[in-house]
């Protein structure tokens, strides 16, 4: 069934969308990850300008943020004090992701910086975690045991001040790092149309300390709120966000995430790294190789924005 | 502001100029129309032909030895300033580099004649008339001037090219025909793409190499729908579209977090 897009300006299969964003679901379910690394290059892959496609997967995410963040509320996992924190960055981290977006579209290299980001921020993460993925399973099987948290190797972080305690997660950690990280998170989803969960919750694991039990929950009432917030700002000042779009992966995605999320639960966690690890750094390199190639056309047309 | 002073500028001039040239001779009269002047594109809208038909009136001043006329319509739709880049290989990957802004040009233009531009007029009158792609006027802005380049300009063959690949450009010297010598009529393609907003049609006729007379009509595309109401609140109301779209999300991820409630 065909159906055009009001603002990515092509018709596109509805039940392509749908079956993209079910695997989509699927995998981010199976991950606990948003899953924008993938719902993003994905659009990008089958002929949605970029532009369109991070301002729309924005809304998507925060979609499938919200069912995961109210069922680990509902189990107590989310610390509101750390959340808060992580929150006052990922706000002003967001608003300067908008404001970037605009003025390198206004450049006309908003598509290269999206390729180049993901090509460097997938090929890091993917392939760390591949590694880290890889290893764990070979100290399996030689048998040794893995040291679970080195306690007591307080890093320079532990050093910084205006310290406060979070309750729930129980740790005393300065503000200035947690500020940080929310801005940075909020920077890079907003420019690249990602939640971020994926680099947000090993951060928070092994830099800040944040124990298991609420890092998960925590990161994503940090992503809810910066994709809210992304949504508004890219539909207020690029009008790039096409609900249609958006309402199609949402429901795709929900409905997958609850298959992908009994799955995980029978895979083994460093089998689940490797995979996630070898995933995005497929997609990685498949940005990298479209950079590379000559394109079709070397020529591009696009209409001057605000002329109506 | 100085671009459009520009362009009002030539268009006066050239408005003067047909008007200098066409009175004097005047002898015959143009009279055409379109067959819909109002096309509706709905959202399973895979592209229509509107029909322009029209006759060569003749009067007393008509010389008796003019008996062949040539015709060229030109139409063009809404005008918008457009960007074209060019990429080019800068360390290993390919990046956009140079780029050419042009000038509210319009974003669908469609000329027709009855047979190929050269043969209906000289070089030097094809280009004042604009007959065909290459004499169109596109103006770009080059450094602080505005201009349009030669036809052979790798930025402007590029545009040309890219609007006529998604069939928003186009150029065919057959397609009006004359049904009498004096009759005659031609189909105007619209693709599913077409911008909405007011075309404009002008039609030329010409004889033994000279222009006439001219006359113009014109017709709007409207689209209706669902999904031209989310583009238009897109586009005018960025807040409350946002406002909703967020809402749409929340409401999405709340009723799952429901459906899926496994406690």
């Amino acid at each position: 069934m065909q159906l055009y897009l009001p603002i990515a300006d092509i018709p596109v299969n509805v039940f392509l969308i749908l079956a993209m964003g079910a695997a989509v679901g699927f995998v981010s379910g199976m991950f606990g990850i948003g899953g924008g690394f993938l719902m993003t290059p994905l659009l990008i892959f089958i002929g949605i300008a970029p532009a369109v496609a991070v301002a729309s997967v924005a809304s998507h995410i925060a979609a499938s943020s919200f069912s995961g963040a109210i069922s680990y509320w509902r189990r107590r996992a989310i610390d509101p004090a750390l959340a808060l924190v992580l929150l006052s960055g990922g706000v002003i981290g967001t608003a300067l992701g908008v404001w970037t977006f605009t003025l390198l579209r206004s450049l006309g290299q908003l598509d290269l910086m999206i390729a180049l980001s993901y090509v460097v921020l997938l090929t890091t993460v993917g392939g760390l975690m591949f590694w880290e993925g890889l290893r764990a399973i070979l100290r399996v099987r030689r048998g040794v045991a893995i040291p679970l948290r080195r306690s007591g190797s307080h890093g320079w972080i532990h050093g910084l001040p205006l310290k406060v305690r979070f309750k729930r997660s129980k740790i005393y950690l300065s503000v200035i790092p947690v500020v940080a990280v929310g801005l940075i998170i909020g920077f890079i989803g907003a420019v690249m149309g990602i939640g971020g969960g994926f680099i947000l919750i090993p951060i928070m694991i092994y830099l800040l300390r944040v124990p298991t039990s609420t890092v998960i929950g925590t990161s994503m009432v940090l992503t809810l709120v910066t994709m809210v917030f992304a949504t508004l700002l890219h539909a207020v000042t690029n009008h790039l966000v096409d609900a249609v779009l958006a309402l199609i992966l949402m429901i795709g995605g929900v409905t997958g995430a609850q298959f992908g999320a009994r799955a995980g639960q029978k895979i083994r966690g460093e089998h689940l790294r490797l995979l996630l690890g070898l995933l995005i750094l497929a997609v990685g390199i498949r940005f990298a190789v479209e950079l590379v190639i000559r394109p079709d056309d070397l020529f591009t047309i696009r209409e001057a924005g605000g002329a109506g | 502001m100085s671009e459009i002073r520009f362009r009002t500028m030539i268009g006066m001039m050239l408005a003067l100029g047909v008007l200098s040239a066409a009175t004097p001779t005047r002898a015959e009269r143009l009279i055409v129309s379109v067959s819909n002047h109002r096309v509706t594109v709905t959202p399973n809208y895979s592209g229509e032909e509107l029909v322009l038909f029209g006759s060569v009136e003749k009067d007393a001043n008509t010389p008796s030895t003019r008996t062949a006329y040539d015709l060229v319509v030109t139409v063009s739709g809404p005008r918008a300033d457009m960007v074209t880049r060019r990429k080019e290989r800068k360390f290993g990957i390919w990046i956009n580099t140079d780029y050419r802004e042009f000038l509210k040009v319009p974003s669908y233009l469609a000329l027709f004649s009855n047979r190929p531009f050269d043969a209906i007029a000289s070089p030097e009158v094809e280009r004042r008339q604009q007959l065909g792609l290459n004499n169109v006027l596109l103006m770009q802005r080059v450094g602080p001037d505005y201009a349009d380049v030669v036809p052979n300009d790798p930025f402007r063959s590029a545009f040309v090219r890219l609007r006529s690949e998604h069939g928003l450009y186009r150029e065919e010297t057959s397609a009006v025909t004359f049904l009498t010598p004096t009759l005659f009529r031609t189909g105007i393609p619209l693709p599913a793409e077409v911008p909405i907003g007011t075309y404009d049609v002008e039609i030329k006729l010409f004889s033994d190499g000279q222009l006439v007379t001219r006359t113009e009509t014109a017709f709007d595309i409207v689209k209706v729908g669902f999904e031209q109401f989310v583009a238009t609140s897109a586009r005018q109301n960025g807040l409350v579209y946002g406002l909703v779209t967020a809402f749409m999300a929340l409401m999405t991820g709340w009723m799952a977090s429901i459906v899926f409630r496994k406690d």
